[in-house]
């Protein structure tokens, strides 16, 4: 073994410029494919973290058709009493769950006294919502992010406090139709003004779940929707699909599902987002592939070619055919090796340097997120591996080629 | 016992409609341990024959034995494993690896066609550099030394897997006469002392005179057998 990759790497260095020019330009590639992934991913992990992490959680529970007409905000199809408590059983069973938040979504008329406006609001209990949605507490631009919210008071959102030129320890009321179609008023002390973030619920308002119980005249247990945080994002699709099978045994008496599980792919536009970077570095990799093919291929014809006397004389003098092949793969082998692993330094230390210079950018309303683009040392390893395969694969035709030559033909070859 | 044995040897080559009778049924036996010359005008088919005992390619009809081996349609895997076995093989232009020392050159057979250990290989090959005299350009590259001295590490090449048979299709054409004498007496010194068959084709009257069997090809036919020294 270790005599061919010496001979191949001779051969390699025989032609020091054309070993350069192929291996610079799979040198770029790697680095390309490396950079993308890694920003890209740091863009999507930021961009998935905000949406999962501030509003969404990473999965949700409803009774079955709220989603649907999640637009009216419908409290007639909230859960109820002993529907929540097997939903709640469900969860706490869950080692994967790490905490759920239980909300009550509501529309209100919104009134400073002056001006009306309609607001939508989650109730919630501060403490539950903010083990779900950790980062929610961050999107309070004004007033104090601790304990989130105590009873009486509300978080709204910038925008209405903006329009209904509302501040800080302002008295405003909320004037609520409960489902049996009575109406209710309540003075709330503003809390806290939220910033707006992009996606669905990012522009609603904040109350605590006791008042929104004494509020819309609710006796008992009622539920909107459950926002589920789990302790590992990666595990999502497994614990989907079991609470779907738990939460989908729990039947009404036409036998159909009471509940409906949703991960924050279904109910956030984001995800199409996702997929299309997931999608532009496939391409992206495509590229690279291709790249290293026809740049190894072209190269190993060519070495083929110009030796075609070489191969004569050690076939004739008895070196078999597989030798002959292992000669010119390990050659492409050689290559794509030297060419990946300067990609793998140039990209490792670009990566360092893009962090230590702190670059930032905007997603969406938020401003100066900063860049921080990490890689996975197994994608590294994934990418390293797959170009080194290309490598020895674009050699192996024209390494074939070599192996099958006839040796007086080859020998008489000028 | 005959090293090699050839009986109505026959090679047709058909190109397109072009048909050319390289090697019209000839018979003939080398005895081991002989020096042996096929002497005979270009295209006479001197290549075509030594060719043909070198398992490099197969006989269009008649047989052939070559050390006790029946190769009259030896299959590309079989020759190439039975050349590397038995048969060494010296060159018209060298063709020494560009990329391997003079020593690597030699070691070539040994490390990649019979897989010897690295012990052993580093002495034999010394034996051999010392044999044709290049113990001190062992480190140098083919581009760095002369065409004879190119010529005499080819000799240790293909002497130095204890090939029983070595093929030199005209090694001398491309060295001036000087050269040319020394290497023809080099190769018969080492069938001396290493007992080794050599059988080399030329076309060059200056180099016949040292063989000990003469064999001489027209168009194709073995017109006359003589030895070295009533050859004129
Ligand atoms: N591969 C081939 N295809 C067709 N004709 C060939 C081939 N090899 C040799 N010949 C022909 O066979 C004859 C003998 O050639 P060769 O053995 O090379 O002669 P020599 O070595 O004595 O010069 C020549 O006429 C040559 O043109
Ligand atoms: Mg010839």
């Amino acid at each position: 073994m270790f005599n061919i990759f010496k001979l191949a790497a001779r051969n390699l260095r025989r032609y020091k410029r054309r070993t350069l020019l192929t291996s610079i330009l799979i040198t770029l590639g790697v680095v390309a494919v490396l950079l993308f992934v890694s920003v890209s991913g740091s863009f999507k992990a930021m961009m998935i973290g905000q949406i999962t992490d501030s509003m969404l959680g990473h999965l949700q529970v409803h009774s079955r058709g709220y989603l649907s007409s999640i637009d009216s905000l419908p409290l007639h199809l909230n859960m109820k009493g002993e529907q929540v408590v097997r939903v709640k059983e469900i969860l706490d069973g869950n080692d994967a769950v790490e905490a759920y938040s239980m909300r009550i979504r509501l529309g209100a008329m919104f009134s400073n006294f002056t001006e009306t406006t309609n607001v939508r609001l989650n109730a919630v209990d501060p403490e539950q919502e903010m083990q779900t949605v950790p980062m929610l507490a961050d999107r309070i631009i004004k007033g104090k992010k601790e304990g989130l919210l105590a009873k009486g008071e509300i978080l709204v959102p910038e925008l209405i406090a903006r329009g209904m030129k509302v501040k800080i320890g302002d008295t405003i009321v909320l004037v609520a139709t409960n489902k049996h179609g009575s109406v209710n008023g309540q003075p709330f002390v503003v809390r806290g003004i939220l910033e707006g973030i992009s996606g669905p619920g990012g522009r609603d308002g904040f109350i605590h779940t006791d008042d929104a119980l004494a509020l819309l005249r609710i006796e008992g247990r009622e539920i909107s929707e459950i926002a589920i945080r789990l302790n590992e994002m990666e595990q999502m699709h497994e614990v989907f699909d079991e609470l779907k099978g738990q939460l989908e045994s729990s039947r009404n008496k036409m036998d159909k599902p009471v509940f409906e599980v949703h991960t924050w792919e279904e109910l956030s536009p984001f995800f199409n987002i996702a997929r299309m970077i997931d999608l532009m570095t496939l391409f992206i990799k495509i590229m690279l592939v291709a790249i290293v093919l026809v740049s190894i291929m072209n190269v190993m014809v060519m070495a083929v070619y110009e030796r075609i006397n070489e191969i004569g004389t050690i076939a004739a003098i008895g070196t078999g055919p597989g030798k002959i092949l292992s000669l010119f793969v390990a050659e492409g082998f050689l290559l794509g090796l030297f060419g990946t692993l300067i990609g793998v330094v140039i990209s490792l230390i670009t990566i360092a340097g893009m962090n230590a210079a702190q670059i930032s950018f905007d997603f969406g309303r938020q401003k100066g997120l900063l860049l921080s683009p990490t890689i996975a040392s197994g994608e590294v390893i994934v990418i390293a591996g797959i170009v080194i395969a290309i490598a020895v694969l674009g050699s192996l035709q024209p390494a074939w080629k070599a192996a099958g030559m006839d040796p007086i033909t080859a020998l008489r070859h000028v | 016992m005959t090293l090699v044995t050839a009986k109505g040897l026959e090679k047709t080559y058909i190109a397109g409609d072009i048909t050319v009778r390289a090697i019209r049924g000839v018979d003939f036996t080398i005895e081991p341990a002989s020096f042996v010359c096929f002497i005979g005008p270009s295209g006479s088919g001197k290549s075509t024959l030594l060719n043909m005992i070198g398992c490099l390619d197969p006989p269009t009809s008649g047989f052939l034995e070559v050390a006790g081996k029946d190769v009259t349609h030896l299959g590309a895997k079989e020759s190439a494993r039975f050349r590397g076995d038995h048969i060494g093989f010296i060159f018209q232009d060298f063709n020494l690896i560009p990329v391997l020392t003079v020593f690597e050159n030699i070691e070539y057979p040994l490390q990649m066609v019979q897989n010897w250990p690295a012990l052993k290989r580093k002495q034999r090959v010394n034996e051999l550099l010392e044999a044709v005299a290049m113990k001190d350009q062992g480190g140098k590259f083919p581009n760095q030394i002369s065409g004879g001295q190119k010529q005499r590490v080819a000799v240790a090449r293909a002497l130095v897997t204890n090939a029983s048979l070595v093929l030199a299709d005209e090694p001398t054409a491309n060295l001036d006469t000087e050269t040319a004498n020394r290497i023809i007496s080099l190769m018969k010194q080492m069938r001396d002392e290493f007992g080794t068959t050599f059988i080399f084709s030329t076309h060059d009257h200056r180099v016949v005179k040292s063989a000990e069997k003469i064999f001489t090809l027209e168009d194709g036919k073995l017109q006359q057998q003589g030895n070295g020294d009533n050859h004129v």
